[in-house]
C-alpha cells in the first residue's frame, strides 16, 4: 500500500450507514434511495448478477464448440444461447458497466457536487434497467423459447421466427431508455453541478469521457428504440416496414440498427478509456501527458464514431459509394484512439511506476485494445472485409475491443475504486495472480479465433470442419482458464469488501477529488467543497520528493 | 461562466404569441395552396422549406429558444446536426447505384 | 462564474430551473431522434417509390389534416400563453389556457379517430386484403402512415396527461408564479408534438 502513514482518523457514518429515506435499514433503504452512491451500488450488484449468467452462457457455447457435431446441446439451444449471451453482455453489462456503476458513484464526487442533478430520474433509470433485465429473463423462461436471432435482431428472420423475440425487443428498448436517462442526467450534471472553481479543463478525464459517452447515449439510443418498436409492430400487426415480402428493405433495418449500435460500442469503450486516463497518472506518479488532446479525442471519437456505422454492412449489398465513404471514415476514426494510446504511453515514460492490480489491468487493456483496434482497421478495409466478414475473426476483434478493452477497464475500475466505495481493501497478492490468470485465459480464448477466422471458420456456426478443431480446443481451454481467473478475482474482491482490512482515505495516492473525501464517503460527499485550483493530475509534489530522496 | 447565472425569466406578451400564431396559420395556408400546383420535384422542397420556417418560429418564440442562453442553442444545433448526419449518410447508400 | 454565493446556492438549494430546462431539452432531443428514425425510413422509401407515394397520398383527406394542423398550432399558442399568465400571477387564466390546450388536443384526437376509421372502413389497414393487393410502395406508405401518425397521437395523449398533472399541481400550490418550470417543461413537450406534426402534415397529406 502506497501510504501506510495516513493516520486513521475517526470515521463519520458513511453513505452505507445513513439512509436517505424513511427506511433506516434493509432492502427498501436501498431500492428506494435517491443517493447517487447507493444507486451506483444497486447497478453494480444487478450488473454483476447478469454478467455471471452471461459468462455461464459463453462457457456453454465454448464447451459445445470443443468438438464438431453435437457435444452437449442442440443447435437451436446453441442459437438461443449466443443470442442471450450477446443481449445480456451488451445491454445489461457493458453499456451500463462503467457509466451507471462508477459514473454514478464517482462523477458527482469528482466534480465536487453532492449528487447528480436529477436524483429521482437516476433511481428511475435503475428501475428501467431492472425491468428491462426482467424482460430479458422472461424471454428465456416463457414458453416458445428465447430468441434465436442473434443480438442484432436482423429482419426478416426476427419478424418470422416463432421464438420469444418480443420480450427480448422490449428488454432492449427499455434498457435503451434507462441508458438515455443516465446520459441526460450526466450531461446536465456536468453543466450545472461542477464546483465553481472547476473549469472544463480541470475536470478529471473520466468525467470528460462520461460527457462524450452521455451525448452518444442521448442522441443515438433513440434510433435503436424506434427501430426495435418497428420490428415489434411488424411482428404483431403485420405492418409493412422492413419485410421484403411487403416491399420493405431489410438493408434499411441494418442501417438503422448500426446507426445506434456502432456509436454504442463507443458508449462502451469511451468510459474505459477514461478509467485508463485516471489510473495511469496515479500509478506512474506523473501528470497526464496531453490532457486536452485526450479530452478532445473523446469528443472526436464520439463524433466520428457516429459516421461509420455502415462498415458493418459491406457485404449486405450497399452502393459502392457508400462502401468507399464508410471505409474511409473508419480509418479516420482510428486517429483519436491512437492519440489516446500514445498519450498514455508518454505519461508512463520516466514515471515511477507502481504495478498494483488496477495498473496491471490497464496494461492488459492497452495491449488488448490495441490488438482489437488494429484488427478493426483490417476489417474496415474493403478488400480484406470481403474475406473476413462473418468469420470468427470478427468475433475475436469484437471481443478484443469489448471484453479485452471495456471488460478489463471495468475490472481495473473495480480494483481501483472498490476500496473507496466499501472502505475495505482486498488482498493485493491474490488480485495480482488473478490478473495474470485472467489475462492469459482471455488471450488463449480469443487469439485462436483470429487464426481460424482467417482460415474460414464462420461465426455463429454450430458445426464445423474437423480441420478447425485444434483452434477450437485451444479456445475452449482458454475459456476455462479465464473463468478460473474470474472466480479468483471476484472471490478476492468479495472477501476484501466483507472482511478485508480498513482501506485508508487514499490508498493509491490519487489526486482527484474522490481521494480527498472520507472512505467510504459520507452521505452528501463533502462537508465543505475542497480546493480544486490545482487540477486533477498534479504530481509536482511527488516529483519534488523523488528529487530529494534521490 | 455565464451558464450558471441567469435564473430570471423572460415574459413574452400575449400579443406576440397571437402575432406568431397568425404567421404560422398564414404559412400553413401557403403550403396547402402551393401543394395544389404541380411543380414536380420542387413541391416537396417547397413544402419542407415552409415547414422549416414554421419550426423556426415555434422553436424561437413558443419554445423560447430566442431568449435562452448559448448552451441551449449549441445543444439544439448538435442534435439537429446529428440527425442530418444520420439521414444524409444513409443516402450515401440509396442515392447511388446498388 | 465568479460569484461564490451563487455557487453556494446551486449546491445547497436543490432547485435549479435552468438545469431542469436543460434536462428537458435533452429529453426532447431523444424524442426528436426517435421520430427522426421514422423520417429516415420515410425518406428512403419515398425515394425508392416516388410514384406510389404520390398515388397513395391521394387517399388521404387534406381537409382533416388541415384542421388538425390548425388545432395543434392553436393549442401550441395557448400552451405558451399559459406560461405568460403564470408568470404574471394570473393562475385562473393560466389554468383556463391549459384546459383550452387540452380541448384542442381532443379535437385532434377525435379527428384522427374519424380519419383512421374511414381508412379502416375502406379496407386500408395493415395486413388487409385490399392493402396487400396494392403495389409495394403503397403498402409501405400506409404502413408508415399508421406508425408515424399513431406514434404522434400517442405523444398527444402523453402531452394531455402531462397537462392534467400540471393542473393538479397548480391546484395543490406546487406550481406558482415564481416556480413554474414544470409547466414550462410540459409546454416544451407539447410544442415538440406540434413541431413533429408540422413535418408530418406536408409529408403525408400534401403530396400531389
Amino acid at each position: 500500500m502506497a501510504k501506510a502513514a495516513v493516520p486513521v482518523e475517526k470515521l463519520e457514518p458513511s453513505y452505507l450507514d445513513v439512509s436517505t429515506n424513511k427506511y433506516k435499514k434493509g432492502i427498501l433503504s436501498w431500492i428506494l434511495s435517491v443517493d447517487h452512491k447507493r444507486i451506483g451500488i444497486l447497478y453494480l450488484v444487478s450488473m454483476m448478477a447478469f454478467f455471471c449468467v452471461a459468462v455461464f452462457f459463453g462457457f456453454l457455447i465454448r464447451l459445445e464448440l470443443i468438438a464438431p457435431g453435437k457435444t452437449i446441446i442442440e443447435a437451436q439451444m446453441y442459437n438461443q444461447l449466443f443470442t442471450l449471451h450477446g443481449i445480456i453482455m451488451i445491454f445489461l453489462f457493458i453499456i451500463p458497466g462503467l457509466p451507471a456503476v462508477f459514473g454514478n458513484f464517482f462523477l458527482p464526487i469528482m466534480i465536487g457536487a453532492k449528487d447528480v442533478i436529477f436524483p429521482r430520474v437516476n433511481l428511475m433509470s435503475w428501475y428501467m434497467f431492472a425491468i428491462g433485465g426482467l424482460f430479458a429473463v422472461a424471454s428465456m423462461l416463457l414458453p416458445g423459447g428465447s430468441a434465436d436471432t442473434g443480438w442484432m435482431f436482423y429482419v426478416p428472420y426476427s419478424v418470422r421466427t416463432t421464438t420469444n423475440v418480443l420480450p427480448a425487443l422490449t428488454a432492449a428498448f427499455i434498457l435503451g431508455f434507462s441508458s438515455i436517462l443516465t446520459g441526460l442526467n450526466f450531461i446536465t450534471t456536468i453543466h450545472r453541478m461542477r464546483h465553481p472553481d472547476m473549469s472544463w479543463f480541470k475536470m478529471p478525464l473520466f468525467v470528460w469521457s462520461l460527457y462524450a459517452t452521455a451525448w452518444i447515449q442521448v442522441l443515438a439510443t433513440p434510433i435503436i428504440g424506434i427501430t426495435l418498436v418497428l420490428v415489434g409492430i411488424e411482428r404483431i400487426l403485420g405492418v409493412g416496414i422492413f419485410d421484403p415480402a411487403l416491399g420493405g428493405d431489410p438493408v434499411l433495418y441494418q442501417h438503422l440498427f448500426w446507426i445506434y449500435s456502432h456509436p454504442a460500442v463507443y458508449i462502451m469503450i469511451l468510459p474505459a478509456m477514461g478509467i485508463a486516463s485516471e489510473i495511469i497518472p496515479v500509478f506512474s506518479r506523473r501528470a497526464i501527458f496531453g490532457y486536452k488532446y485526450i479530452a478532445f479525442s473523446s469528443l472526436a471519437i464520439a463524433f466520428f464514431g457516429s459516421l461509420v456505422w455502415a462498415h458493418h454492412m459491406f457485404t449486405a449489398g450497399m452502393s459502392d459509394a457508400a462502401q468507399f465513404v464508410f471505409s474511409f471514415i473508419t480509418f479516420v476514426l482510428s486517429i483519436p484512439s491512437a492519440i489516446k494510446v500514445f498519450n498514455w504511453l508518454s505519461t508512463m515514460y520516466k514515471g515511477s511506476i507502481k504495478a498494483d492490480p488496477p495498473f496491471l489491468y490497464i496494461m492488459s487493456f492497452i495491449f488488448q485494445f490495441s490488438i482489437g483496434g488494429f484488427t478493426g482497421l483490417m476489417l474496415g478495409a474493403l478488400s480484406v472485409n470481403i474475406h473476413l466478414q462473418d468469420t470468427s475473426f470478427v468475433v475475436a476483434h469484437f471481443h478484443y475491443v469489448m471484453f479485452g478493452g471495456t471488460g478489463f477497464g471495468i475490472f481495473a475500475a473495480m480494483h481501483y475504486w472498490l476500496p473507496k466505495m466499501f472502505g475495505r481493501m482486498y488482498n493485493l497478492k491474490v488480485a495480482t495472480w488473478a490478473w495474470a490468470i485472467v489475462t492469459i485465459g482471455y488471450n488463449a480464448l480469443y487469439m485462436p479465433m483470429f487464426v481460424m477466422g482467417y482460415l474460414g471458420m464462420p461465426r455463429r456456426y454450430y458445426d464445423y470442419l474437423p480441420e478447425f478443431q485444434p483452434y477450437h480446443v485451444a479456445s475452449t481451454i482458454g475459456s476455462w482458464i479465464l473463468i478460473i481467473g474470474l472466480i479468483i478475482m471476484f472471490t478476492n474482491l468479495y472477501i476484501g469488501i466483507r472482511r478485508g482490512p480498513k482501506a485508508p482515505m487514499n490508498p493509491w495516492g490519487g489526486e482527484t477529488l474522490e481521494w480527498k473525501v472520507q472512505t467510504p464517503p459520507i452521505l452528501e460527499n463533502f462537508h465543505e467543497v475542497p480546493d480544486v485550483h490545482a487540477g486533477p493530475y498534479d504530481y509536482s509534489k511527488y516529483e519534488a520528493k523523488k528529487e530529494t530522496t534521490k | 461562466m455565464s451558464e450558471h447565472q441567469h435564473q430570471e425569466s423572460h415574459v413574452i406578451e400575449y400579443g406576440n404569441y397571437i402575432f406568431i400564431w397568425l404567421g404560422l396559420l398564414a404559412f400553413t395556408g401557403i403550403t396547402v395552396t402551393v401543394s395544389g400546383i404541380n411543380l414536380g420535384n420542387w413541391t416537396i422542397v417547397i413544402a419542407l422549406f415552409i415547414a422549416c420556417i414554421k419550426s423556426w418560429y415555434v422553436l424561437n418564440y413558443f419554445m423560447h429558444m430566442k431568449y435562452e442562453e448559448m448552451v441551449f442553442k449549441i445543444f439544439i444545433l448538435t442534435a439537429l446536426f446529428t440527425f442530418f448526419i444520420f439521414l444524409g449518410f444513409t443516402f450515401w447508400d440509396y442515392s447511388f447505384a446498388r | 462564474m465568479s460569484s461564490t454565493d451563487h455557487a453556494a446556492a446551486v449546491h445547497q438549494v436543490h432547485r435549479d430551473d435552468y438545469g431542469s430546462r436543460l434536462g428537458m431539452w435533452l429529453f426532447l432531443f431523444t424524442e426528436l431522434i426517435l421520430f427522426g428514425g421514422l423520417f429516415i425510413v420515410y425518406a428512403v422509401y419515398r425515394f425508392m417509390h416516388q410514384q406510389e407515394f404520390h398515388l397513395a397520398a391521394q387517399e388521404l383527406n387534406t381537409t382533416i389534416g388541415l384542421i388538425n394542423t390548425i388545432a395543434l398550432l392553436t393549442s401550441s399558442m395557448t400552451a405558451a400563453m399559459s406560461i405568460t399568465a403564470m408568470q404574471k400571477g394570473n393562475l385562473r387564466f393560466s389554468k383556463w389556457l391549459i384546459w383550452v390546450t387540452i380541448g384542442f388536443a381532443f379535437v385532434f384526437m377525435v379527428n384522427k379517430y374519424f380519419e383512421w376509421s374511414a381508412k379502416i372502413h375502406h379496407g386500408i389497414f395493415p395486413g388487409s386484403k385490399d392493402l396487400l393487393a396494392k403495389p409495394d410502395g403503397e403498402i409501405l406508405y400506409f404502413g408508415l402512415y399508421y406508425v408515424m401518425t399513431g406514434l404522434h397521437t400517442f405523444h398527444v395523449i402523453v402531452g394531455v396527461i402531462f397537462f392534467l398533472f400540471i393542473l393538479r399541481q397548480i391546484k395543490q400550490g406546487k406550481i406558482t408564479s415564481d416556480r413554474y418550470v414544470r409547466l414550462e417543461n410540459s409546454a416544451l413537450y407539447w410544442h415538440l408534438v406540434d413541431l413533429i406534426w408540422i413535418f408530418l402534415f406536408p409529408l403525408f397529406y400534401l403530396i400531389h
